[in-house]
């Protein structure tokens, strides 16, 4: 049975893609495309061109393309839920631990050297989201795109010094960007 | 159970899932300006310490972020309510463009906008981390070196998130055995 088949298959995709994002990419290489069939390389570089333009986890977005085109919107609903499930439970179980032992002072110390780590990690998601989008990632000076830079730092005034709504500074940066490459064509 | 707080963690996890361009620890972020910043439901290294959870257990970071400040918020309903919003928007979103991808994919006008968004992103990350990274320097020192020390493990050297984290555990629990040692002395 197909949903079934969804279902397993990105259940083991979602128990055993660490480190989220790209981390999962070969994992689910290997079950849609190899092991499967269900899309082919070229149709799985779409689904990862399309993952990059809009919102939300690579791991959904791949159960519900894949889903979706095997076996209509059920079969995006199961892989979609097999997909989260492990999470579900574990990061519930972890969660509730969490609760329970947070005074611990086992725990306690745990978690002093986890928080700064956590903001390093948080912080590093950042550096490489703007190397990108200065065009740094390529280590020449011809690829720096400085109205990348001066949208950056319009964004950043605008947050730190006016607070402004952090969704309403990303969507005004994409309009920005488009009305500086229609103006310059 | 408040009905006002899983109403309000629906509305704010599905509003912010669909803007989460740009990977997991985004939602985070937006999650972390919402719920610590906007409606002070959750302290500041409370929320730290559930991006680690979120982190540390496989599977999306977005999924994972839902589920533990749903947990922390509501329960176990709210751990349903917020991984049920989260999926929402990317769900939809996937399902309408699978049918006709290639003509978003080759859009000049979606390209710019989404193009130029990533400087937005990227703007909220940096000032969330600045922010934190300061609250982090005022706590101590030892804080501030490890923050330090992972940002250049993992941006520069590229170790594996997993094993920065397991490290950051040993390092908490001989230091819990060393001040239990010293006691005992």
């Amino acid at each position: 049975m197909i949903y079934l088949k969804l279902f397993i298959s990105f259940l083991k995709i979602g128990a055993f893609s660490f480190g989220g994002g790209y981390a999962a990419m070969p994992l689910i290489e290997s079950e849609v495309v190899n092991t499967n069939h269900w899309l082919s390389a070229a149709e799985f570089g779409d689904l990862i061109t399309i993952s990059q333009m809009t919102p939300g986890p690579i791991a959904i977005n791949s159960a519900t393309f894949v889903g979706i085109r095997i076996a209509g919107i059920f079969g995006a609903m199961a892989a979609t839920f097999g997909c989260i499930l492990p999470a579900l439970i574990l990061v519930t179980v972890i969660a509730w631990l969490y609760t329970k032992y947070q005074k611990l002072s086992m725990l306690q110390s745990i978690l002093a050297v986890l928080r700064p780590a956590v903001v390093a990690m948080i912080a590093i998601s950042g550096v490489k989201i703007l190397m990108q989008a200065f065009g740094l990632d390529m280590l020449t000076i011809k690829s720096i795109r400085l109205h990348m830079i001066v949208i950056f730092f319009v964004c950043m005034i605008l947050l730190i010094k006016y607070n402004k709504n952090p969704i309403t500074v990303m969507v005004f940066a994409g309009v920005l960007n488009l009305l500086y490459n229609v103006l310059t064509d | 159970m408040n009905k006002k707080v899983l109403i309000k963690l629906f509305l704010s996890t599905l509003y912010l899932s669909a803007f989460t361009f740009g990977g997991g620890y985004v939602i985070v972020t937006l999650m972390k300006n919402k719920f610590v910043d906007e409606c002070h439901w959750i302290e500041e290294k409370e929320m730290l310490d559930l991006v680690a959870i979120a982190q540390s257990a496989p599977g999306a970071i977005a999924v994972n972020g839902a589920i533990v400040v749903g947990y922390k918020l509501a329960g176990i309903i709210g751990v349903l309510v917020a991984t049920v919003a989260t999926v929402i928007p990317p769900f939809l979103i996937i399902s309408v463009i699978s049918v006709f991808y290639t003509l978003f994919r080759e859009n000049r006008f979606i390209a710019y906008i989404l193009d130029g968004m990533q400087a937005g992103v990227g703007a909220v990350i940096a000032s969330v981390s600045i922010q934190m990274g300061f609250g982090i320097v005022k706590e101590n020192k030892i804080s501030f070196v490890i923050m330090a020390a992972v940002f250049v493990m993992s941006l520069y050297f590229k170790i594996n998130i997993i094993y920065i984290i397991l490290l950051c555990i040993l390092i908490g629990v001989i230091k819990t055995l060393v001040q239990a040692g010293k006691k005992a002395l």
